[in-house]
């Protein structure tokens, strides 16, 4: 679906962005012929779209991948790459500044270079969108398609006016940014994820509208990069399912980045007066207006299910929760599978990947796995980083599971203390009276990289008390998650077996 | 008079009792018994404080320092104060459906600063007033008076509309706006508010109430202790001041296998952790210095710049393990302490107090200190003047640490141990068996 946004922006036309546009949109592009029925047709050429083509075809099934824009999705280029490209060069911003906390000397004129950030965006997106150019997808022997995918049947869609028989399909199309129904906000123009990596001017002022996990990197990023900055979030706290915590410990980070931090609270109108965008908010009762040059939102993700001619094919769907699927990621029609934001309630690029894994040996090979089966973390990279497996409390406590937590508190691990990082947690949850794992959340600097050890140990079912027994090098931040181990180890020792073994000692 | 912290641990407690309730008689305004909420110029009434209040008078006429006459006086004018108010919820009103605005003018008693009807709050003041309808049993006119009233006040509030149509109760509601969504999570001092909330024989909460608030806990073992979590020391203080938890559990702390007084000892433990490992290596902490609760507290925050960069959080509720922690500490915290750990709690006032001389005013503790935040002559920031909230849970927690008064005076309270028979408490001191308690205080 297109949007307003801001037609003053474009991406600058770029040697990096010549590059780009030559792997992920070939402009001169002859789409194949298509002549007998492929057994798996993907359309959609994000995560998880090339992961199912590549797997499928690695084992020797004739695929057809559809792409209508660009191959690697909201995920490189949109999404996860350039955001975390941008929020490396904002923290390195942010340590100048904050140098002598780090026994460093702060640099006489920290002035940023805004054009340098963003061309260092498009540098990257570029080299990395090379993996999966258009052509090395071709040379790997998928029939890759250019074009609107429309399902004219139960076994066929067009493309471009062929028509394409399948044994299997998988849609996998993704999600577009949902746009908040503010008045005004449309004619005054604004920034989602889909053109802010455009950007080559630094707003000085900006709003960020919505304070799920994109939003929460972006405004600690620009802030870091100098533009003042306003969240506005119409919840008590950050990232709503978060716990309490970890949410809380970030509201406090972006106060000492200076992120003026505006919590239940909500944009009700925008205008435009001399040029800067006048933003309208409410607070319960108290109601003010911010100046702005530039706004930033994007609510969530509305699935791409329209146009594809679903109906036809007899794909249920939903415009909120978009196509539906059983635990098999099999849509209504059984020939058809959904895999990736277009169907997933958790939108993540690794989430995306494991689907359509799933879909590649439901569909082809008779599988069985089930989406229900997988462990999901995931992590909003802002500084610190917030990452989550499993359950969380609250849930465990509503199933009634009895649940408990240990804790290990940042400061207790000797390498966070000396690089500095002492903000943050490893929180484990169990199952009460054992050690079973039932899920993490990790604040800390590096908890992206952390909650893999945590997610590993869930998928193998080892518990914490084996945990407590693997070595970890010395020393790393991902220690805490052996203290928390060894703190559950240390409850083992009930007051009868202290005894036993004093007696033993005293022989 | 002889310097405080070389008396005897009773007569040191006396005089800081003593310095705290007097507080109540300096900032009352007889005229209404409404209390402020801090010794500044100009503070309104906070309605919490003066919950603190009613429930601390008793103690005072025990100890001599205010007689009968006068104490029923006080507690008659704000009982009939609030019999009166304006319950129309308007903006300018004083309450609405028995609940009351956080912050009151101290002279019309009407609402200021367009402050929330505050449930916790409303949930001290009511167990204020029972505290002192529990006490004043004498079969005189104004006793008895006192005790109708306290009854009127208690029915009115209507707890179950306080729930907004939700799972558990909100904590705000404002006429401009309607409810207020704080998303409070886990252990707070709001457990009062439920079990006065469930004890109601006229507007009661429902029934799945509880267990809703409840499994937003986290049982969590830190520092090598297991504890329900809650960061400030306020909340392992506040409900506590009022029920005696000791031996009374409910399903959640059979299951664990713990009590809410138990878990309190745990707290000050953890409280003593944390300063000691010092992460943020600010000044003064150590395991006789300790002390992070909401309070007043330096700012750094410039008039009209709101996104300049913060380090210091001016009044906050500050706590462990994550802060916020700028080096302020609250001595009314620790204090408050005492009936979970009295041998920690008097050698660690004893050292504050020594070590920092200016944090004692007439007996009587400022709100927080700040040892990192110095002025040009070394010496650290202190909160100017006092505050209600300070003073009502030193004089109370003080009364318990000393006779139990207020325990006592709260376990004959019916509706109390109604509500705390149906939020699941059982053992220790409340009846046995499955009958509830006749409907009257």
């Amino acid at each position: 679906m297109p949007h307003p946004r801001d037609p003053s922006i474009s991406t600058p036309q770029d040697a990096y962005e010549h590059e780009r546009i030559a792997n992920v949109r070939p402009r001169a592009w002859s789409n194949p012929n298509a002549s007998a029925p492929y057994q798996l047709v993907v359309i959609g050429a994000g995560p998880a779209g090339l992961a199912a083509a590549r797997v499928a075809r690695a084992l020797g099934a004739r695929v057809a991948l559809i792409e209508r824009n660009m191959i690697g999705g909201d995920c490189l280029n949109d999404g996860c790459i350039p955001s975390k490209t941008m929020i490396r060069t904002a923290q390195l911003y942010a340590e100048m500044r904050d140098a002598r906390r780090y026994g460093a000397q702060v640099p006489r004129d920290i002035s940023v270079d805004f054009p340098a950030v963003m061309e260092r965006v498009r540098r990257i997106r570029t080299h990395l969108s090379g993996g999966d150019s258009a052509q090395r997808l071709a040379q790997d022997g998928i029939d890759l398609f250019f074009g609107d995918a429309r399902f004219s049947g139960p076994d066929a869609l067009m493309v471009k006016g062929d028509v394409l028989r399948f044994e299997k399909a998988l849609i996998a199309t993704g999600a577009s940014p949902m746009i908040p129904s503010i008045p005004g906000l449309a004619e005054a123009g604004y920034l989602t994820n889909e053109n802010v990596f455009d950007l080559t001017q630094l707003p000085r002022r900006l709003m960020v509208i919505g304070g799920g996990p994109l939003g929460c990197e972006l405004a600690q990023a620009f802030c870091r990069l100098g533009a003042q900055t306003t969240i506005v979030q119409d919840m008590p706290l950050f990232l709503g399912k978060e716990e309490r915590d970890a949410a809380q410990i970030l509201s406090d980070a972006f106060a000492r980045d200076g992120i003026e931090v505006r919590l239940n609270t909500s944009a009700i109108a925008v205008r435009v007066e001399n040029g800067q965008k006048l933003v309208d908010l409410v607070s319960d009762d108290y109601r003010n207006t911010v100046a702005v040059d530039a706004i930033l939102t994007g609510v969530g993700h509305a699935p791409n299910v329209q146009q594809l001619g679903l109906d036809d094919a007899g794909v249920d769907y939903d415009l909120d929760d978009g196509v539906r699927v059983d635990d098999f990621l099999r849509t209504s029609n059984p020939s058809i599978y959904a895999a990736g934001d277009v169907c997933l309630e958790h939108k993540y690029t690794h989430t995306a990947e494991a689907a359509a894994h799933i879909v590649v040996q439901n569909a082809l090979f008779g599988g069985r796995e089930r989406l229900s089966e997988l462990v999901i973390p995931w992590c909003t990279f802002t500084d610190p980083e917030i990452a989550h497996v499993g359950l969380y409390v609250r849930e465990a406590n509503q199933l009634d599971i009895p649940i408990k937590t240990f804790t290990i508190p940042m400061h207790e691990i000797a390498r966070a203390v000396t690089d500095s990082e002492e903000n943050g947690f490893v929180k484990i949850h169990v199952k009460g009276r054992t050690d079973k794992i039932l899920g993490a959340t990790i604040v800390a600097r590096h908890a992206g990289d952390m909650i893999n050890e945590i997610t590993l140990a869930m998928v193998t079912g080892i518990g914490l008390r084996t945990l407590a027994r693997v070595i970890h090098a010395y020393p790393t931040q991902a220690a805490a998650i052996q203290q928390a181990a060894q703190a559950y180890y240390r409850t083992r020792f009930t007051p009868r077996l202290q005894a036993r073994a004093r007696r033993w000692l005293a022989r | 008079m002889a310097q405080l912290t070389t008396l005897t641990d009773e007569a040191m407690l006396d005089r800081l009792q003593h310095a705290a309730f007097d507080y109540f008689l300096q900032n009352t305004n007889p005229r209404n018994g409404l209390v402020a909420d801090t010794s500044r110029p100009g503070s309104p009434v906070s309605i919490a404080v003066v919950g603190f209040a009613l429930a601390s008078y008793p103690a005072a006429v025990e100890r001599g320092w205010l007689d009968r006459r006068s104490a029923v006086q006080h507690c008659l004018a704000a009982l009939s104060f609030l019999r009166d108010c304006d319950q129309s919820g308007r903006p300018e009103a004083t309450g609405y459906k028995g609940f009351y605005y956080h912050f009151l003018d101290r002279e019309s008693g009407a609402r200021v600063w367009s402050s929330e009807l505050s449930m916790i709050d409303t949930a001290l003041l009511i167990a204020g007033v029972l505290a002192a309808s529990m006490y004043f049993t004498a079969a005189t006119e104004h006793e008895a008076e006192l005790r109708e009233l306290a009854d009127v006040l208690y029915r009115r509030i209507d707890w179950r509309w306080a729930q907004g149509g939700g799972d558990t109760i909100r904590q705000g509601w404002k006429p401009e706006c309607s409810f207020l969504h704080y998303g409070w999570e886990g252990y707070s001092e709001a457990i009062l508010l439920y079990a006065l909330a469930m004890g109601s024989p006229t507007h009661p909460i429902t029934t799945a109430c509880y267990k809703s608030w409840t499994a937003t806990y986290q049982w969590e073992n830190l520092y090598n202790n297991d504890y329900l979590y809650a960061g400030p020391l306020f909340v392992h203080q506040f409900s506590h001041a009022w029920i005696d938890f000791r031996g009374i559990r409910d399903r959640f702390m059979r299951e664990v296998r713990s009590d809410y007084f138990q878990n309190s000892r745990r707290a000050v433990a953890i409280q003593r952790e944390y300063v000691q490992r010092n992460p943020h290596e600010l000044a003064g902490y150590d395991e006789r210095c300790w002390g992070l609760s909401a309070c007043d507290g330096p700012t750094d925050e410039q008039p009209g710049v709101h996104n300049a960069p913060r380090r210091l959080f001016g009044y906050a509720a500050r706590g462990v393990p994550y802060g916020p922690d700028d080096g302020t500490l609250s001595a009314p915290a620790v204090l408050a302490s005492l009936p979970f750990a009295p041998d920690i709690v008097l050698e660690s006032i004893r050292h504050m107090i020594d070590r920092y001389p200016d944090i004692l005013t007439d007996d009587r503790l400022a709100s927080s200190f700040n040892p990192s935040v110095v002025n040009g002559r070394g010496e650290p920031w202190v909160s100017a003047g006092h505050y209600g909230l300070d003073q009502g849970i030193v004089c109370m927690m003080i009364e318990n640490h000393r006779t139990e008064g207020v325990w006592q005076l709260m376990r004959n309270c019916a509706y109390l141990r109604n509500g705390l028979h149906r939020a699941g408490f059982r053992g220790g001191w409340l009846p046995s068996g499955n009958h509830l308690d006749k409907e009257s205080p």
